[in-house]
């Protein structure tokens, strides 16, 4: 039987999705529902001084109006952050609460006050504006670079700080820069982007008063992960009386890995009105309160030879945590990014120092890669400026300093199990045709425009495990994976992953491991995720870690189904386990090549007797049954990595940059489906190419959110985009049994400092910063033209 | 309120509805149709599209009083004797979706482009679908798709 792993399957999950057929929650409609209208801080800053909701509760059609005082009277608990940080002096990092609904203070535009319940969205929404909400309006603190020395915004925060982290050591450093022939200093600003999961965040929670069970459906990442922290720490319910399901999700990007303030209060509030509730966000809702990503302030040096060998490192940063410090919020800019911020070099000597501060803007947590486009574009602008500094080919430089054996212990945290960096930058230079970009670019010349090339290598530590590692670096739980392999007693399987698909395809892949692992078709095979009362438990999916994680679950939970399906078949064939080989769904006596099929023998499991006769298949020691699990917990990150290369185009007359040409060469140990990789891949490079030149969050200086629509944020469309050229290399990694590593994530990782390196390139070494746009472009392309005027 | 009576999908349909209803609306709350999705409020990512006579329109910004009469066609009604529409196949086969968001409003739009023009070529493609937004994949398989579907419409 061909192995299905490594094939390009079609997927399972599109029948239903392209016939309109998807179950996303906002499809959920339940008998007797009301509808959940939010009261949103109009204020970045402002003391809630009184909320009056006597208007509001008069009004047609509202059912009930709940503000920050009531869920703080039934001591319902806040939103949290999920990793604890400490600072380089030792202390512990300074979080302030977060309550569901805010009671005394508002601290972003959008942030919830209070809540109508109403018999139709119009009546809830004229409720809400019956809510009178008497504001205090204070100073507020919006930009992250001076917010040290702002007023603090939290009691117990001075100088809005929560930690100022160190990672690495700061004398080494010196004495590496000491040594250095040269100095190569960026000065960045990693700009803030909203993720944008095309459906909206939305919740519908259903009480059962008789069982006293919530149901929640939700648009989460990690449906378990949501349970966990609304019973522990909301104290909404307990887990056994709190289903929380995650149904079709439309994407997550990060933005809904948290629990969000309006599931908590959704769940309490079923309980209190004893009806149903529907929230669906409107499209702003989402811009103002989905958690947004990135936003560094950053200044970085390179010590360097003449001859092009990296020496030292080091980052000074400045992380924008919004108001509040959430689920990965803490973690993003500090063990995701730091690091990986000295790339994929040898590099003797490094530290990064990251200050995270509080503002009054939307909170910041996980966005797609989630610290590592952070650090990738931190030593890529270095190690590109470093090579026109040195008058260095911008490959060879990378070249001479990539490790070459492996395992590699990186500077700062990781030890690297495989990789070959020169292989796949020679493979895409050659796929890019690196050699007659010259040609190309006096072709440009003549035409007017100006063409630039440029080169990233990255890695990232993803597969966001292990539990050891995460929890000794201050996560609050263990980031294993689970699976549950059900056979069955007619053949057809179930098999339950802790996963969460919202676009990364589980119902394909997954099926295609175990399909392979069984030996049966896969057509045979369910993959059940999304729901906690169907699978056991589950971290999620966030971090590229379903595959090496929880498929791995998978792959192991199968494996003990064919062990036991040994000992079963061995019986039924009067032979010794031993003598049994398990290949192509049969289980073979090697002597007298009697077989029985997986099927029988799962069958066998269920129903061990037959009349007549006392005799069981069932071996002594063995139950009934043909039910496994597993918990996976691997022995490392993955590491997958690669180099991308990028051609852009400039008309200095208009400033717009065309990506004329990308070509990106990665290398995620085995592939289990080349079609469904390469589709994650376009999708990280979109993003990318989007934060590198289209994507940009601005908030004024009162904090009011000024692209809070798509008619102001600059979503990437299909014109902006030429064909990606994609080509891998494959090293397997050694943490896992199936050798594969994270896929999500690394197209959105290597992509922003490709292009800003051929834009920059373009304009013939002129910084920029991100985004891009067609007026920064003109802006610089005009000054270019004066200085060469001057220089005349 | 108003009576509205159209046909959406091949099947007359008669409500009574609130003057300000949308189509969008009109579609999944009051016929259950929820393969129509919004995305965006304000007419720009496209998921919510269908036809209203044969021709693309953004039901989230259609009043359904203003399309009295028509004919609407959504993604439920574009497979026909449990068949894909041969859009919808070439979707599956080029893997031009992801999480399956925009994908309804996707494929319809497609599926005019290809009514208004038989070959276009990828930069057509690209243009055509500047009124739909996805943020899973980067379009390159969505262009593959439709220039699949292209050889078989």
């Amino acid at each position: 039987m061909a192995s299905l792993v490594g094939s390009r399957v079609e997927r399972k999950e599109d029948t239903r999705f392209l016939q309109g057929k998807g179950r996303y929650t906002a499809d959920i409609n339940i008998a007797n529902q009301t509808y959940a209208v939010f009261v949103r801080s109009p204020h970045a800053r402002a003391k809630i001084k009184s909320v009056d909701t006597s208007k509001a509760l008069k009004s047609s059609g509202v059912v009930g109006v709940l503000t920050g005082k009531e869920i703080a009277e039934d001591k319902i608990g806040g939103l949290i952050a999920g990793w604890a940080i400490r600072s380089e002096d030792g202390s512990e990092m300074k979080v302030p609460a977060n309550p569901p609904l805010a009671k005394d203070i508002a601290n972003f535009v959008g942030e919830p006050i209070a809540v109508v319940f109403a018999e139709t969205l119009d009546e809830a929404k004229e409720g809400a504006e019956k809510v009178k909400v008497d504001y205090k309006v204070l100073k507020a603190v919006v930009d992250p670079a001076e917010a040290m020395k702002s007023e603090a915004i939290h009691d117990g925060v001075d100088k809005n700080l929560c930690y100022d982290w160190l990672l690495g050591d700061r004398k080494a450093v010196d004495e590496a820069f000491a040594k250095a022939d040269k100095i190569i200093k960026v000065d960045l600003i990693n700009n803030r982007l909203v993720p944008n999961a095309m459906e909206p965040r939305a919740c519908v929670v259903d009480y059962n008063t008789a069982s006293e069970e919530i149901t929640l459906y939700t648009t989460s990442q990690n449906p378990h992960l949501s349970r966990l922290v609304m019973s522990a720490f909301g104290g909404v319910a307990p887990e056994n009386k709190l289903r929380v399901v995650a149904p079709d999700v439309g994407g997550g990007f990060g933005s809904k890995i948290n629990v969000y303030n309006e599931e908590i209060v959704c769940s309490w509030a079923s309980k209190k009105i004893e009806r149903p509730i529907k929230w669906v966000a409107e499209r702003t809702e989402s811009f103002l309160t989905d958690t947004h990503g990135r936003d560094h302030v950053t200044h970085a040096e390179l010590a360097v030879t003449n001859d092009g060998k990296f020496l030292g490192f080091k980052n000074e940063t400045i992380a924008n945590l919004g108001a509040y410090a959430r689920v990965f919020g803490t973690v993003t800019p500090t063990y995701l990014f730091g690091p990986c911020a000295t790339g994929v070099y040898v590099i003797p000597a490094a530290y990064s120092n990251v200050k995270a501060v509080y503002t009054n803007t939307a909170p910041v947590d996980a966005y797609r890669g989630a610290g590592r486009p952070e650090a990738t574009y931190t030593i890529e602008r270095l190690v590109e400026k470093a090579a026109m500094e040195l008058g260095m080919d911008k490959t060879e430089i990378r070249m001479k300093n990539f490790p070459t054996q492996f395992p590699f212990k990186q500077t700062l945290v990781h030890t690297v199990d495989s990789g070959d960096y020169v292989a796949g930058l020679e493979k895409a230079k050659q796929m890019a045709d690196y050699a007659g970009f010259e040609a190309r670019r006096k072709k440009s010349e003549a035409n007017g425009k100006l063409r630039g090339i440029g080169v990233s290598s990255y890695f990232e530590a993803c597969g966001i495990a292990p539990s050891a590692a995460v929890m000794s670096l201050g996560c609050g739980v263990g980031l294993w994976e689970s699976a549950e392999v059900r056979f069955n007693p007619t053949g057809q399987i179930s098999v339950f992953t802790g996963a969460h698909s919202h676009g990364q395809s589980h119902d394909t892949t997954f099926a295609q491991i175990a399909a392979d692992e069984l030996g049966v078709p896969m057509e045979n095979i369910d993959v059940v995720h999304g729901d906690t009362d169907k699978g056991t438990f589950g971290m999620g999916t966030y971090g590229s870690r379903s595959l090496t994680v929880g498929g791995i679950a998978i792959v192991n939970a199968c494996k003990k189904i064919v062990a036991k399906g040994k000992r079963v078949a061995a019986k039924m064939l009067e032979v010794n386990e031993d003598e049994i080989e398990f290949k192509d769904g049969e289980f073979v006596a090697l002597k007298s090549n009697k077989k029985k099929t997986i099927g029988e023998v799962a069958f066998a499991c269920y129903l061990p007797g037959q009349r007549d006769e006392m005799k069981s298949p069932i071996p002594e020691g063995d139950e009934p049954g043909l039910i496994e699990s597993s918990f996976f917990d691997p022995a490392n990150f993955s590491f997958p990595a690669g180099s991308h290369i990028c051609e852009v185009e400039i008309d200095p007359e208009t400033g717009n940059v065309k990506v004329e040409k990308y070509t990106a060469v990665d290398d995620f140990g085995r592939i289990v489906n080349p079609m469904i990789v390469e589709g994650q891949v376009h999708g990280g490079i979109a993003q990318g190419i989007g934060q590198a030149l289209h994507e940009n969050t601005q908030y004024d200086e009162t904090g009011q959110l000024m692209t809070a629509s798509y008619m102001d944020y600059t979503m990437p469309r299909a014109d902006n985009f030429p064909e990606f050229n994609l080509g891998f290399t494959c090293t397997h990694a050694t943490s896992n049994p199936l050798g594969v590593k994270g896929c999500g994530e690394a197209g959105a990782i290597a992509s922003p400092p490709t292009v800003m390196n051929a834009v920059i390139d373009a304009l013939g070494g002129q910084e920029i910063s991100m985004p891009a746009t067609a007026e920064k472009v003109w802006k610089a392309c005009k000054s270019i033209k004066k200085s060469n005027a001057k220089a005349a | 309120m108003t009576k509205v009576t159209l046909e959406v999908n091949g099947k007359k349909v008669s409500k009574e509805v609130p003057d300000h209803t949308l189509l969008s609306v009109f579609l999944r709350d009051n016929l259950n149709l929820t393969g129509t999705h919004v995305g965006c409020d304000t007419s720009q990512c496209g998921a919510c599209v269908v036809h209203v006579n044969g021709k693309s329109i953004k039901s989230c910004s259609t009043l359904v009083a203003d399309v009295e009469g028509s004919k609407v066609t959504t993604i439920e009604g574009l497979a026909k004797d449990g068949k894909l529409h041969p859009m919808q196949a070439a979707f599956k086969k080029t893997h031009g979706l992801q999480c399956g968001y925009c994908t309804p409003g996707m494929v319809m739009s497609a599926v005019d482009l290809l009514q208004t023009k038989k070959n276009p070529s990828d930069q057509e493609i690209r243009e055509w679908l500047e009124g739909n937004i996805c943020r899973c994949t980067g379009y390159q398989n969505i262009v593959a798709a439709v220039k699949e579907a292209a050889t078989k419409m």
